[in-house]
C-alpha cells in the first residue's frame, strides 16, 4: 500500500491544489506551499524507508491496484514494482524533487500563478513516480506522457508571452515524435509476446522466443521514445527552448529528473537490448555525437540557462554511450549523481536570476561571488563535481563511463568523450567566472538572497560532493557498491586497475587544462563572442538545425495543410462529388426539354420506339 | 418481468413526451425538457443497471409482426455495444437540453430534440432491417430542421448537402438490405428481416462483396469516410451548437456502429476482402484530414475535421476483426462521442458569448477565463490521446487490433499519434494563450453554472473511463466476442478464416454454459 501512496498523494496533493486555486479565492501562499512541499516530502520518507528496505535486502515489492485492461487475451494490470533500479531512481527523484520544490517556494513568491505552479510541480512528482514504478511498459507509458504532460503545462507556465507556448508546443509534438515509437514498439512487443503477460518480468522470461529483427526493430523504436524524452539527436531541439519555463521547472523536470527517463527505459529493459548489442552500439554513436554537439554549442551561448540545458543534453549524450554499450549501472550511475550537481547549478542559477530582476545574459553579470557567497561556493562544488573533477561526485560516474567507453570495442568512444569532458570544464568554468569573478557588468550594490533560495543548495552542495563514493569503482577502494546493488545485464569490459588510473589522470588533467583555458579567457571579463570565424558562428548559431528543422518540417506541413484545405478538399474531393450533383441537374434541364407537350415530338418519339423495338424483334428472330 | 418493455418505453418515451410537450406553456418548456431528458436518462442508467454482460445474446428482447407476409417484426434488443451508445445518447440529450442557452424558438427546439433522441435510440436498439432503416432515415428530419432553423447564413446550403449525401448513401443500402431478404427468402423459403436471422445465413463470396458495396455506402457517408466527409464540415460550420453536439457524438457513431452490427457479421469473407482498402481509407481520414484541421482558421471547423480524423481510427479498428481491435473501435465510438461533444459544447461557450468562431478573433483566453481555459485543455489532452483519459484506451486498442493484420498500416495510422497534437495544440496555442489583444474578449464572463452542469460531468468520464475503462469495456468486450466467433464460423474462405481468429477457447467455454 505505501507503493500506491508514492503515487496517490501527489496526484491528490495536485488536484487538492488545483481544486483550491481554481474554485476558491484562497491565495495564501503558506497554505499551498505547506500542501505542495508537504506531499514530496512525505514520499521522500517514504521511498527512503522503502529504499533501505531494499538495501537491506528485502524483496522487491509488488502491487497491483487493478486490472486496466482485459480484452480477449489482452491483459494489463495496473500494477507497481519497487525493485533496487526503482528504488535508485525513487530516492534520489523524491529527494531532490523535495529540495526544488523548497527552493521553488522561495523562487515563485509573489507570483499570481503560485498555486497552479505547485499543482502541476505535485502532478509532475506522481506522474515521475508512476513512470519509476511502472512494473509494465503499459504503465511506464502512462508515466511517460503524464510526466511530458507536466512538462508542456510548466514551459508555458507564463502563457502569457506567447513564445513560451510555442516553446511548450515545441516539446510536446517533438516528445510526440518519440512517443511514437515508444509507442508502436510497445505495440510490436505486445504482438510478440503479450499473450503470456506484459510485466517487465513476464516478457523477460519470453524474449528469448522473439525473432532477432524484430528485438532490433523494437530497441531501436524504443530509443526513438527516448530521444525525444531526454534530448538526443535528431529530438533534442525542444530542450533548450524547453528553458522557458520557471528556474525550478528547469532544475527538476529539464535537468535532474524527467529527461533522464530515457536512460531509466533503457536500463529498464536492460534485459533486451543485452540481446541486441547492435542496436547498443546505435544508442551509444547518438548519445556521444549529442554530447559532443551540444557541449561545442554550449562554449559559445550566452543565455545562463540555455548552456546548462545543452550541458544537460551533453551529460545525457554520455549516459546513453554508458547503456548504449552495456554499462547499465554506470549509466544510471551517472543518471544519479548528475541529478545532484545539475539540480543544483540550475537553482543556483535561478537564484542569479531572482536577484538580477530576470537577467539571464551572463555577459552582463559578474562580480556576484561578493554578494551571494552561499550561491557561489555549492556551485562552484557542482562545476567541479560536472567537470569531472576526483574526488566530486561527477568524477567517479564519469570516470565509470570512460572507462567502459575506452575498455570496449571501440576506444573511439572514449576519446570523444574525453574531448567532451574538456569542453564541459571549459564551459562551466566560463559560466562560473563571468557570472560570480568577472569585473561587474551590472550596478546593484547590495542583492538580496532569499533563504528559501539557498538553502537548499546546501544538502545538494553536500551531496555533488560525496554522491559518487556510493558507485566507487574497485580501482579507488570501492566495490562498484551501486552497479551492484543495481544487478542490471551488464555486459560492459572492465579496465585494468592500472589503465583505470591513468584514465582517471588524463580525465582530470584535461578538465584542469579546460579550466585554465577559460580562466585565461574570461577571468578578467569579456565581451559577447562576435564570431569571425565560420566554424564559430557555426556553432554561434547551434549549427543551423532549427532552422533547418523549420525550413524542412515547419514550412512544408503548414504548406501541405494549406494546398489538402483549398485544393484537395475544396476542390477536388468536394468538387468531384459536386460533379455528380451538377451532371444530375443539367442531365434533368435536358430530360426537362423532351417533355415539351409538343404532340408533334411525342409523335416522333413513338415512332423512333416502335421502330426500334421491331428492330430488336427481327434481329431476334 | 419490470424490464419487458424498458427498451420501446425508451425509444417512445422522448417522442410522446415531445408530443405532450406542445401543449406546455413557453416559460416552463425548459423545465418539462430537462425533467423528460433526466428521466429517460435515468432509465438508461436502469438498463445499463439491469444489463447482464455475462449473458451471450441479446438482451431485454421485444418482437411485435409488423408485416408478418413480409416477415417484418418490430424486434428490438441491446448488447453491449449498443448499451453505451444508448446511455451515451440520453446522456448527450440531457445535458445538451440543460446546457441550452438563450435560442430563438425554445420550445421548438426541445421538442425537436426529444424527437431526435426517439431516433437516436430507435437506431441502437432496432434488430430489425425495416426497423433499423425507418429509424436511420427518420433522424434526418430533426437535424435538417435544426441546422436549417437555427443554423449560420448558409444553413439552407449545409441541410441540403447533409440531407442529399447521407439520404443518397441510405437508399443505396435500402437497395442491399431488399437484396438480403430476398436471398435469405431464397435460402430458407421464409421471409425475415429480422439481423438475427440474416446473422444466420451464410452467403457466397461474390454476393457478399456486392452486399458489402451496398451497405457499405450508407454507412460511409454517415461516418464520413474519405471522400465523402466533405458534407460534414458544412453541417458543423452552420449548425448551431447543439447540433454540433449531437451530430458527433451520436448521429456518425450510426456509420460505425452499423459497420459492426451489419456488415461484419453478415458478410466476413467481404470484411476480409475488404479490410486493406478500407484500411488505407482509414489511413487517408487520419492524416489528412489532420492535415486540413491544421489549415483552418475556424475552431470549429478544427474541432470538426479533428473528429473526422478520430473517426479513422474507429474505422481502422473495426476491421481490425479480432477482438481487440474490435472493443477498441466500440471503446473508442464512446470516447469520441465524450470527446468531441464536449469540444464541440466549448466552442460553443465562446460563440455565444462574442457570436464569432474564428481564431483569430480569440488569443488570450486563459486570463480572461481560467475554468474555461482549463476544461477546453483537458479536453484538448484527451483528444490527442493522452494515456489516463477516455481516448487513449480505444486508441490505442484499435491500433493494437489492427497490428494483427498489417504491421505496416498500422505504423503508418500510429501517426495519428502525432498529427493530432500538432493541429490541437496550434489552436489552443492561438485561441487561449498570449496576451489579450482583442478588447473585445477582455471583459467575457467565464464558464457560468449552466455550462458547467453540462461540462463537468463529460470532463469526470474522461478521466474515470481513462483510469478504469473496465465498466464500460467489459460487457463491450463480452458481446465482440460473440460476434467474432459468430464471425470466424460463418466465414468460408480460408484466408478469412485465418484472418479473424476465434477469441480464446475459454471465453467461448464460459460463455457456452448460458
Amino acid at each position: 500500500m505505501s507503493l500506491a501512496l508514492l503515487i496517490l498523494l501527489p496526484f491528490g496533493s495536485s488536484l487538492l491544489l488545483g481544486m483550491l486555486y481554481l474554485f476558491t479565492s484562497l491565495r495564501s501562499e503558506r497554505l499551498y506551499a505547506l500542501i505542495g512541499v508537504g506531499a514530496p516530502l512525505l514520499i521522500s520518507l517514504i521511498a527512503l524507508w522503502l529504499g533501505y528496505g531494499q538495501l537491506q535486502g528485502a524483496e522487491s515489492l509488488h502491487v497491483s491496484l487493478f486490472t486496466w485492461l482485459s480484452i480477449d487475451a489482452l491483459r494489463i494490470e495496473f500494477a507497481l514494482s519497487f525493485d533496487h533500479l526503482s528504488a535508485v531512481m525513487m530516492a534520489f527523484v523524491s529527494v531532490i524533487g523535495t529540495l526544488i520544490h523548497l527552493f521553488a517556494v522561495g523562487y515563485m513568491r509573489g507570483d499570481a500563478g503560485f498555486g497552479k505552479f505547485f499543482a502541476y510541480f505535485n502532478f509532475f512528482m506522481g506522474a515521475m513516480a508512476l513512470l519509476v514504478l511502472a512494473d509494465n511498459p503499459i504503465i511506464l507509458f502512462i508515466g511517460w506522457e503524464l510526466v511530458g504532460l507536466a512538462s508542456y503545462l510548466l514551459i508555458g507556465f507564463y502563457h502569457r508571452e506567447s513564445a513560451n507556448v510555442t516553446a511548450a508546443n515545441k516539446a510536446f509534438i517533438a516528445n510526440r515524435v518519440g512517443d511514437f515509437g515508444f509507442i508502436m514498439a510497445l505495440v510490436l512487443l505486445f504482438g510478440a509476446v503479450g499473450e503470456g503477460g506484459f510485466s517487465f518480468s513476464a516478457i523477460e522470461a519470453q524474449i528469448y522466443s522473439v525473432d532477432h529483427a524484430l528485438l532490433s526493430l523494437i530497441g531501436v523504436l524504443l530509443f526513438v521514445g527516448a530521444m525525444g524524452k531526454s534530448a538526443q539527436i535528431p529530438l533534442y531541439v525542444w530542450l533548450p527552448d524547453a528553458m522557458a519555463g520557471p528556474t525550478p521547472v528547469s532544475a527538476l523536470i529539464h535537468a535532474a529528473t524527467m529527461v533522464t527517463a530515457g536512460v531509466y527505459m533503457v536500463a529498464r529493459f536492460d534485459f533486451l537490448y543485452v540481446l541486441i548489442p547492435a542496436v547498443g552500439l546505435f544508442i551509444a554513436v547518438i548519445g556521444i555525437l549529442s554530447a559532443l554537439l551540444s557541449a561545442l554549442i554550449a562554449t559559445m551561448q550566452s543565455d545562463i540557462k540555455k548552456i546548462l540545458a545543452y550541458s544537460t543534453m551533453s551529460q545525457l549524450g554520455y549516459m546513453f554511450v554508458a547503456v548504449g554499450l552495456g554499462a547499465y549501472g554506470a549509466g544510471i550511475f551517472h543518471v544519479f549523481t548528475h541529478a545532484f550537481f545539475k539540480a543544483l547549478l540550475f537553482m543556483g542559477v535561478g537564484a542569479v536570476i531572482i536577484a538580477l530582476h530576470h537577467e539571464q545574459n551572463i555577459f552582463k553579470m559578474g562580480g556576484l561571488r561578493r554578494f551571494m557567497p552561499l550561491v557561489f561556493y555549492p556551485m562552484l562544488i557542482a562545476t567541479l563535481a560536472l567537470s569531472g573533477v576526483a574526488p566530486f561526485a561527477g568524477f567517479f560516474s564519469k570516470d565509470a563511463i570512460l572507462a567502459a567507453a575506452v575498455a570496449s570495442e571501440y576506444p573511439l568512444f572514449g576519446v570523444l568523450g574525453l574531448v567532451v569532458a574538456f569542453l564541459t570544464a571549459y564551459y562551466m568554468m566560463r559560466l562560473l567566472l563571468l557570472v560570480f569573478v568577472a569585473p561587474a557588468k551590472h550596478r546593484h550594490t547590495s542583492l538580496h538572497v532569499s533563504p528559501y533560495l539557498s538553502l537548499p543548495l546546501l544538502p545538494l552542495a553536500l551531496g555533488s560532493a560525496v554522491a559518487g563514493f556510493w558507485g566507487m569503482g574497485g580501482a579507488y577502494g570501492g566495490g562498484d557498491a551501486l552497479t551492484h546493488f543495481l544487478s542490471l545485464s551488464d555486459y560492459a569490459h572492465h579496465l585494468t586497475h592500472k589503465s583505470e588510473y591513468l584514465l582517471a589522470l588524463l580525465s582530470n588533467l584535461i578538465a584542469f587544462a579546460g579550466f585554465a583555458l577559460a580562466y585565461r579567457r574570461f577571468a578578467s571579463g569579456a565581451r559577447e563572442p562576435q564570431p569571425t570565424a565560420l566554424f564559430e558562428r557555426w556553432i554561434l548559431e547551434r549549427f543551423y538545425v532549427d532552422a533547418l528543422y523549420h525550413a524542412l518540417l515547419v514550412v512544408p506541413l503548414r504548406r501541405i495543410s494549406l494546398w489538402c484545405e483549398r485544393i484537395v478538399d475544396d476542390r477536388f474531393v468536394d468538387g468531384t462529388l459536386g460533379l455528380f450533383s451538377g451532371g444530375y441537374r443539367t442531365l434533368a434541364t435536358h430530360f426537362s426539354t423532351l417533355q415539351n407537350g409538343n404532340v408533334r415530338h411525342y409523335a416522333l418519339y413513338f415512332l423512333s420506339g416502335v421502330s426500334l423495338l421491331s428492330l430488336l424483334l427481327l434481329w431476334r428472330l | 418481468m419490470m424490464f419487458d418493455n424498458i427498451l420501446s418505453i425508451l425509444v417512445f418515451f422522448p417522442a410522446l413526451a415531445a408530443l405532450l410537450g406542445f401543449v406546455v406553456e413557453k416559460g416552463s418548456i425548459r423545465a418539462y425538457g430537462i425533467a423528460v431528458a433526466a428521466v429517460e436518462f435515468a432509465l438508461s442508467l436502469v438498463l445499463w443497471y439491469a444489463y447482464d454482460p455475462s449473458v451471450v445474446g441479446m438482451q431485454f428482447m421485444e418482437s411485435i409482426p409488423l408485416v408478418p407476409a413480409f416477415g417484418i417484426h418490430y424486434l428490438v434488443g441491446i448488447d453491449g455495444i449498443s448499451l453505451f451508445i444508448i446511455v451515451l445518447a440520453t446522456f448527450f440529450t440531457l445535458i445538451g437540453i440543460a446546457s441550452l442557452g438563450e435560442v430563438s424558438r425554445l420550445k421548438d427546439m426541445i421538442l425537436t430534440l426529444l424527437f431526435l433522441e426517439m431516433t437516436m435510440v430507435g437506431v441502437f436498439v432496432a434488430l430489425d432491417a425495416v426497423v433499423f432503416y425507418v429509424f436511420w432515415e427518420l433522424s434526418l428530419v430533426p437535424m435538417l430542421y435544426i441546422i436549417g432553423a437555427w443554423g449560420g447564413p448558409l444553413r439552407i446550403y449545409a441541410s441540403i448537402k447533409f440531407f442529399l449525401y447521407t439520404f443518397t448513401g441510405s437508399l443505396v443500402m435500402l437497395v442491399g438490405m431488399l437484396f438480403m431478404a430476398y436471398f435469405y427468402h431464397q435460402a430458407t423459403g421464409v421471409w425475415s428481416f429480422s439481423i438475427l436471422e440474416w446473422y444466420r445465413l451464410v452467403l457466397p463470396e461474390n454476393f457478399q462483396i456486392w452486399l458489402f458495396v451496398a451497405f457499405f455506402f450508407g454507412f460511409a457517408i454517415k461516418v464520413p469516410m474519405f471522400p465523402f466527409h466533405t458534407w460534414l464540415p458544412y453541417a458543423h460550420g452552420q449548425a448551431p451548437t447543439i447540433g454540433s453536439v449531437i451530430l458527433a457524438a451520436i448521429l456518425l457513431k450510426m456509420g460505425t456502429y452499423a459497420f459492426v452490427r451489419f456488415s461484419l457479421p453478415m458478410f466476413p469473407d467481404a470484411s476480409v476482402f475488404f479490410m486493406v482498402p478500407i484500411a488505407v481509407i482509414s489511413i487517408i481520414m487520419i492524416i489528412y484530414t489532420a492535415m486540413v484541421a491544421y489549415a483552418q482558421e475556424d475552431i470549429k471547423q478544427v474541432v470538426a475535421y479533428s473528429s473526422v480524423s478520430h473517426m479513422g481510427v474507429i474505422v481502422l479498428g473495426t476491421f481490425a476483426l479480432n477482438v481487440e481491435g474490435i472493443s477498441g473501435s466500440v471503446f473508442l465510438m464512446i470516447a469520441h462521442g465524450v470527446v468531441s461533444g464536449a469540444l464541440f459544447m466549448l466552442v460553443g461557450v465562446y460563440y455565444d458569448r462574442r457570436h464569432t468562431k474564428l481564431l483569430s478573433e480569440m488569443g488570450g483566453l486563459a486570463s480572461v477565463m481560467p475554468h474555461y481555459a482549463t476544461i477546453f485543455g483537458i479536453m484538448v489532452m484527451a483528444s490527442v490521446g493522452l494515456p489516463l483519459t477516455i481516448n487513449f484506451v480505444g486508441e490505442f486498442l484499435s491500433l493494437l487490433g489492427f497490428y494483427k493484420q498489417s504491421h505496416i498500416l498500422t505504423l503508418l495510422a500510429g501517426t495519428a499519434i502525432i498529427v493530432g497534437a500538432i493541429y490541437m495544440l496550434a489552436a489552443f496555442k492561438k485561441a487561449f494563450f498570449g496576451t489579450v489583444t482583442n478588447e473585445a474578449n477582455r471583459g467575457l464572463k467565464d464558464v457560468n453554472g449552466r455550462e458547467l452542469f453540462a461540462l463537468i460531468p463529460l470532463v469526470l468520464v474522461t478521466v474515470w473511463l481513462g483510469v478504469y475503462p473496465k465498466p464500460v469495456l467489459e460487457p463491450i468486450n463480452n458481446s465482440v466476442e460473440s460476434i467474432v466467433s459468430l464471425m470466424h464460423e460463418k466465414a468460408i474462405t480460408q484466408e478469412a478464416k485465418m484472418r479473424i481468429p476465434n477469441p480464446s477457447q475459454q471465453e467461448a467455454a464460459s460463455g457456452g454454459s448460458h
